[in-house]
């Protein structure tokens, strides 16, 4: 459990920064009156989209520390018998760096204030996302050709397991981003939609960035991390 | 999406938001059915929680009949019972109480006491509650399914979960499991609008010291239960895989039935781990909300500021990020690597301190105040003996020695039953009784209202104190029949008949009180606006009930903390939190 336990150290490192800028030390008792003398303590300023946006990543983010921590926790049963990588995993990885690429410049796109690049750059990650999870399910085809099942060892289990929950996450970020697209072919003015393009790439980058330590596991590249962890913390 | 357009300069929101920013309803169905406003999906939420609860109530008395009386009702067998006390277990806590508090009062709450017009993501606030309602209705399910529900206990230990010869193997288990999932996807939804409208909706002026601590209380357990619910949801999911596909995550190599099962290598101790990293911050999810609420209650009834509010906030916080270092207190026989059980007893009499602190500051507003002994106040006060008397029991357990022997016996269900079952539901019947006359403009019947405080009261001392003696007994739990044990004395069989009676007396004054609440909705008495003659915002609604957007034409601004009651000099014995310092040079008593 200690993948998670550092997670919610970093998130309430992040809470508690936030909270030591709200004045909790103040005497609200005597503080009859004034409205706008602490400016900053008042509501967020941020959208609250992206208000929401942060705390759902939280959220996924946990659960996918909550994976880790079992898969970490399972690994050191006797019975684990790691499973071969698929050369096709690199080949998918390179496709969701570039759906994550595409996304970016979408945004950066949007700030130009050019809605064509916008267009593009959406088209493009959503094409290189698909493109990603077909990718992910011929991963899963070549497997069970191999003789790898899903219950035939744990470490098959949770290579199916996260990378299905990955898939999911990927989907929901498809269907907002669908959203975004259609959005975007209606509207002529940029600022209309540049919130929901800025929310699609945070999105994506999450969606990355949790690939690339899954795969880390899933890989048995970050084995040696994890052991040096490990021997840290006990 | 209710956005509210920001002044650049100054930071803080516009006193009065365009009309159309908001969603409206267009019909009976979007007003009433499939409505986006926090205030309707609130009584959705609580009717939803309350009628399952319902059916939950009705199973302890089932449980109840059969240990008070065994071998008298041929109508429940062994594996019923174990089906009743499961069922029951799970209800109480996650469909009742926690869519009670945070679905419930959280949506009715949060708008209106941080001064907002609704919840920021109306529509995803609609989704929750609907697939909360199908959670829900596959929990129930499992009543008609073919071998019934589950019968493996609310923690739904594997490896016995999923085996034959425990209840509910073939279907129940896998529909429990698929109703967690749904619930925690429903909570989600519901969660990030609790959360982001208390961030980003409060009033002009509303710092996050001048919330109501009802407020502090159920955010906090929000973000809890945000963090917390998807442990539950990994167990579930990894469960299902391994009921379902025939993985080994949890189950280990064991024999069935005489056959060498298909599993093998798993470990039962790692869903142990998970399923208390969501079940000890769970505890917390449903007290937090608890605790700021008693908190309104006993000052708003005793005419007196909320003592030590600033240590009140600190103590919500501090709560919270202590529960998550706590949950293998409920593992120490589990066979975990024992040094484990010292840090982890450490940690759970720490969390006594904050925790001390809030009671301090509950009787300390208590001292030489304006007691009015209304119905909210009675179940406030008992809130605080009943939580005082769950939370000494919890130092007992806490502690690995004193827990060995008392682990699995009635002690524990005494424990938490009085701490987080009993408590909680007090404060639940007294904010109902608190905001009943908001939600629906007419009072609640008083003296029905005293009838049922005080059976309900007594009832449950009457229930849960002799259990703690049974347990010490070393009376099991999750027992169908006691049997002829050596070491459990007859008074202890007219002892457990006792208990049923009363459980059975209480669940009567229980429906005492669903009457109260439909005859008052008709013929209770007109409330008016603010009967209480409470601070907090919600009462300062142009209209009671609140109307749609809840504050006519300007939102409110903030001028001061929830808690100015009898305030030396006012004319009144409390001011609004809305209403403008009578002089401006006010200003100068800042600190």
């Amino acid at each position: 459990m200690s993948a998670i336990i550092l997670f919610l150290a970093v998130i309430a490192t992040i809470v508690g920064w936030w909270l030591s800028q709200q004045r909790l030390t103040a005497k609200p008792w005597l503080e009859e009156g004034p409205i706008d003398d602490f400016p900053g303590t008042g509501a967020m300023t941020s959208p609250a989209a992206k208000i929401g946006l942060g705390v759902f990543l939280a959220v996924a983010g946990c659960l996918f520390t909550l994976f880790i921590s079992a898969y970490s926790m399972r690994m050191n049963m006797a019975d684990w018998r790691a499973l071969p990588v698929p050369k096709l995993l690199w080949f998918n990885t390179g496709v969701l760096v570039l759906s994550s690429v595409a996304l970016q410049w979408a945004y950066l796109a949007a700030r130009r204030n050019d809605i064509d690049g916008v267009m593009l750059g959406l088209l493009a990650g959503g094409a290189a996302a698909v493109t990603f999870l077909v990718g992910q399910l011929l991963v899963w085809q070549q497997l069970i050709v191999a003789g790898y099942f899903v219950a035939s060892n744990p470490a098959n289990s949770f290579f199916y397991l996260l990378t299905a929950v990955h898939g999911l996450h990927l989907m929901g970020g498809l269907a907002a981003l669908g959203k975004t697209t259609a959005r975007v072919w209606r509207s002529t003015e940029v600022t209309e939609v540049q919130l929901s393009v800025e929310l699609c790439t945070i999105y994506w980058h999450f969606l990355l960035l949790v690939w690339l330590v899954l795969l880390g596991l899933l890989t048995g590249w970050t084995d040696n991390f994890v052991d040096i962890c490990r021997r840290l913390l006990s | 999406m209710v956005d509210i357009p920001y002044d650049a300069i100054a930071g803080v929101p516009p006193a009065e938001v365009p009309d159309v920013e908001l969603y409206h309803p267009r019909s009976w169905w979007t007003r009433y059915v499939f409505s986006q406003d926090a205030k309707v999906i609130a009584v959705q939420y609580a009717l939803t929680a309350s009628a399952i609860g319902l059916v939950a109530l009705v199973l302890s008395w089932m449980m109840r009949l059969q240990l008070g009386f065994p071998g008298t009702f041929s109508f429940i067998d062994p594996n019923q019972y174990l089906q009743f006390i499961t069922m029951h277990g799970m209800i109480m806590v996650i469909y009742l109480l926690t869519a009670l508090f945070l679905g419930g009062f959280g949506n009715y709450l949060i708008p209106l006491m941080v001064g907002a017009r609704d919840m920021v993501f109306p529509y995803v606030n609609m989704l929750s509650y609907w697939v909360y309602l199908l959670a829900v209705l596959v929990l129930a399910s499992t009543f008609f399914v073919p071998g019934g529900p589950t019968g493996a206990g609310w923690t739904l230990y594997p490896p016995q979960a999923i085996l034959s010869g425990t209840p509910g193997q073939d279907w129940g288990i896998i529909l429990m499991m698929a109703s967690l999932i749904l619930f925690i996807i429903g909570f989600t939804m519901g969660g990030l609008n609790y959360v982001v409208t208390t961030l980003q909706a409060r009033a002009r002026g509303m710092t996050l010291m001048r919330l109501p601590l009802t407020v502090w209380g159920i955010f906090t357990a929000t973000v809890m239960a945000l963090l917390a619910f998807p442990a539950l949801f990994v167990a579930s999911v990894m469960m299902l895989f391994d009921r379902a596909l025939g993985t080994s995550f949890f189950m280990p190599s064991l024999v069935e039935m005489g056959t060498l099962s298909k599993y093998g290598g798993g470990s039962p101790l790692l869903f142990q781990h998970l399923f208390w990293f969501f079940g000890h911050p769970e505890v917390y999810i449903v007290a937090l909300p608890a605790f700021g609420i008693v908190s309104d209650l006993i000052s708003t009834h005793a005419r007196k500021n909320i003592f030590g509010y600033r240590m009140m906030v600190w103590a919500i916080v501090a709560i919270g990020a202590l529960s998550f270092v706590v949950w293998a207190h409920h593992m120490y026989v589990s066979g975990m690597y024992p040094y484990f059980g010292f840090f982890f007893a450490t940690t759970t009499l720490i969390i006594a301190i904050p925790t001390a602190i809030k009671v301090y500051n509950w009787v300390l507003t208590l001292w030489r105040g304006d007691i009015h002994l209304t119905v909210p106040m009675l179940f406030a006060l008992a809130f605080i003996i009943t939580f005082v008397n769950g939370g000494l029991t919890g130092l007992f357990l806490g502690n690995v020695v004193v827990d060995v022997p008392l682990s699995d016996t009635m002690f524990v269900v005494a424990h938490f039953h009085m701490v987080m079952g009993v408590a909680p539901i007090l404060v639940v019947l007294g904010a109902i009784y608190h905001w009943y006359p908001k939600v629906t403009g007419r009072m609640l019947n008083d003296p029905l209202g005293k009838f049922h405080f005080w059976v309900t009261f007594l009832g449950a001392y009457m229930i849960f104190f002799p259990m703690h003696y049974l347990g010490l007994l070393g009376v099991p739990r999750r027992y169908y029949e006691l049997g002829e044990a050596a070491f459990i004395p007859p008074s202890a069989h007219s002892l457990n008949a006792f208990i049923s009676v009363v459980a059975l007396t209480v669940g009567f004054a229980q429906m005492v009180f669903l009457f109260n609440l439909a005859w008052s909705l008709f013929k209770g008495k007109l409330a008016g606006g603010n009967p209480w003659r409470a601070t907090t915002l919600e009462w300062q609604t142009p209209e009671t009930p609140p109307g749609h957007g809840n504050w006519g034409k300007d939102l409110p601004v903030v001028y001061r903390w929830a808690y100015d009651y009898s305030v030396p000099g006012a004319k009144e014995d409390f001011i609004p939190q809305n209403q403008p310092p009578a002089t401006p040079s006010a200003r100068g008593a800042l600190p």
